[in-house]
């Protein structure tokens, strides 16, 4: 060593406090999709995140405003494409409303039945992709083999293995058949030994444990600051679900619990998801023993969509989170605006503010627990 | 049975027109070359919007990619070797998109994988602002693959489709329809 170098201890007490910007995304394996984050980093240590979106934006609302009614139909199923039954669900919904028209039992149970179906789906891909960016591969080919079933499922009753569009303006565009009731009775009994081996597997998998708990802890009153809602705010230990709060379709004749948790860590949020798979399997299980015969379709429904002028809202629990459409009408064929509140885009706006301090790996543990979609956050 | 492992074996060599039967097979380094080019293709990580779902499912357990070579998904463009653009790209994204292309090794392919990759898809309309309408306008694709979103089954035939487009023979007869 020469002389006057200074010796190791010396530089690590005199060294300036220096920090860095940490440029992830828009093409990053852990962003799920084109989100882009700047990190402020100390060290390993985050000190300031800011999101930086629009990377995926579509123009949905825009679109809104441009087409007629039916033409708008294939746009929900694309905002979410994970939970795109439920956004397919708010849109007719919101114009039935507008419409006032009465929707026939059988539907709206199989509007149940469906839903709840997407939301496993929805859930298990979930499920793959943050144990993915954990680090373990193979949850990932377990869940996707369980949602291959529930595609087969739907893809038999819509036509389409990702992007539904099956509900219609008073209905359903056609009905379910035995094949489909006694593909989802067997599904949910293989569903319900699954779960089992995940909880076996992956739940009570040490390091995962390790990995979740007490990391990125998101308190009730931080949800509210963002409106963060879904498994994130149950996560944060407040039961609130819109399918018991603003009870919609037939879900108040089902019986199924609200999961949620005080903890507010990743582990919260994980369980939330799992527990919320258990729900869903009961609710489906309900709705097919109490299925209704009769038309799937409502009888007076015009053929020219021109709801009265007025300003119409409509709320659904997406597996996200709250998903709700808020359409004014001026009484034409095209809606005056059409705006749309995604949960995804504010369970995004509290991560600056909880990943501060958090190491980078479990920023990206929190940001995964978060379950975003981003063309959800962008529109 | 022989015959049939003769003409497996003269496939696997990529020896276009190469007489079949024995295992030791004199080539050109081009076409041993593109031989193994085409059994590993190696996709970039490249999740845009619902299309990249049916893209992980074509990746996972029933699918399974893996069967031809392309289940390798990188997150680096300088180890990947064909781009799959998997949905929407719009004018914001552009520019990382076509740095990303530019950041790939030679030789590179892309396939663009879904209506919305290869003509903007159901975000066109008349005054629209935000959608890049085909990503032939940023740089070259060799495969389109049109759905929305197309089925894991169509990606496989797009991989199969751009291995015949680097060696010249198809690995598997086409299915033909009636
Ligand atoms: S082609 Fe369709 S499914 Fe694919 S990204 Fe575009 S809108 Fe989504």
């Amino acid at each position: 060593m020469s002389p006057g170098h200074p010796t190791d201890s010396s530089v690590s007490a005199a060294a300036p406090r220096e920090t860095f910007v940490l440029n992830v995304g828009p093409q990053h394996p852990a962003t799920h999709g084109v989100l882009r984050l700047k990190l402020t980093m100390d060290g390993e240590y985050v000190l300031h995140a800011e999101p930086v979106i629009g990377y995926a934006h579509r123009m949905h609302e825009k679109m809104g405003e441009n087409r007629t009614y039916v033409q708008f139909l294939p746009n929900p199923s694309r905002i979410d494409y994970l939970s795109a039954m439920h956004y397919m669900h708010a849109y007719v919904c919101v114009v039935e409303r507008a419409l006032g028209i009465e929707v026939p039992p059988r539907a709206e149970y199989i509007r149940v039945i469906t839903s709840e179906l997407n939301r496993i789906a929805s859930h298990l891909v979930w499920f793959g992709a943050f144990l993915l960016d954990l680090g373990a591969f193979t949850p990932l080919l377990y869940a996707f083999d369980d949602r291959e079933k529930i595609l087969d499922l739907l893809e038999a009753v819509t036509g389409s293995r990702l992007t539904y569009c099956y509900y219609r303006f008073g209905g359903l565009c056609n009905d379910v058949d035995e094949q489909f009731i006694e593909g989802t009775r067997a599904f949910v009994k293989h569903m319900r030994g699954r779960l089992g081996m995940y909880h076996k597997l992956v739940t009570e998998n040490l390091i995962l444990r390790k990995r979740l708990e007490g990391i990125g802890v998101i308190s009730a009153e931080l949800c509210r600051k963002y409106g963060a809602t879904g498994p994130v705010l149950r996560g944060s230990g407040v039961p609130c679900d819109v399918r018991k709060l603003e009870p919609y379709s037939v879900y108040p004749e089902f019986e199924f619990d609200v999961p949620h948790f005080a903890e507010g860590d990743c582990m919260a949020r994980y369980k939330v998801r799992m527990e919320e798979i258990a729900q869903s399997l009961r609710i489906i299980e309900q709705a097919i023993a109490k299925l209704p015969p009769g038309p799937v379709m409502a009888e007076k429904v015009p053929r020219v969509i021109k709801p009265p002028p007025g300003d119409y809202y409509f709320a659904v629990e997406a597996a996200r989170g709250r998903f709700a459409i808020r359409l004014v009408s001026d009484g034409t064929e095209v809606p005056y605006r059409l705006k749309l509140r995604t949960p995804s885009f504010s369970n995004l706006a509290l991560f600056g503010e909880a990943a501060r301090g958090l190491l980078m790996q479990d920023a990206l543990a929190l940001l995964g627990s978060l379950d975003l979609v981003i063309p959800d956050v962008d529109r | 049975m022989a015959e049939q492992q003769a003409k497996w074996l003269s496939c696997a060599e990529g020896g276009a027109g190469s007489e079949p039967g024995s295992l030791v097979r004199f080539a050109r380094l081009e076409q041993l070359l593109d031989w193994g080019r085409a059994n590993s293709l190696w996709p970039l990580t490249l999740g845009l919007a619902c299309c990249a779902i049916e893209m992980m499912a074509a990746g996972a357990a029933r699918f399974d990619l893996a069967r031809f070579g392309a289940e390798v998904f990188r997150p680096s463009p300088r180890q990947a070797d064909v781009m799959i653009v998997a949905g929407t790209v719009n004018w914001k994204m552009a520019g990382p998109i076509k740095t990303l292309y530019d950041q790939m090794l030679e030789p590179k392919w892309v396939i663009a994988f879904g209506n919305c990759a290869i003509s903007g898809g159901p975000f066109v309309f008349p005054g629209q602002y935000a959608v890049v309408e085909g990503v032939d306008k940023l740089f070259p694709v060799d495969v389109h693959v049109p759905g929305c979103p197309p089925r894991p089954e169509a990606l496989i035939e797009g991989i199969l489709e751009l291995e015949q487009k680097i060696t010249g023979t198809r690995r598997w007869p086409r299915v033909k329809t009636a």
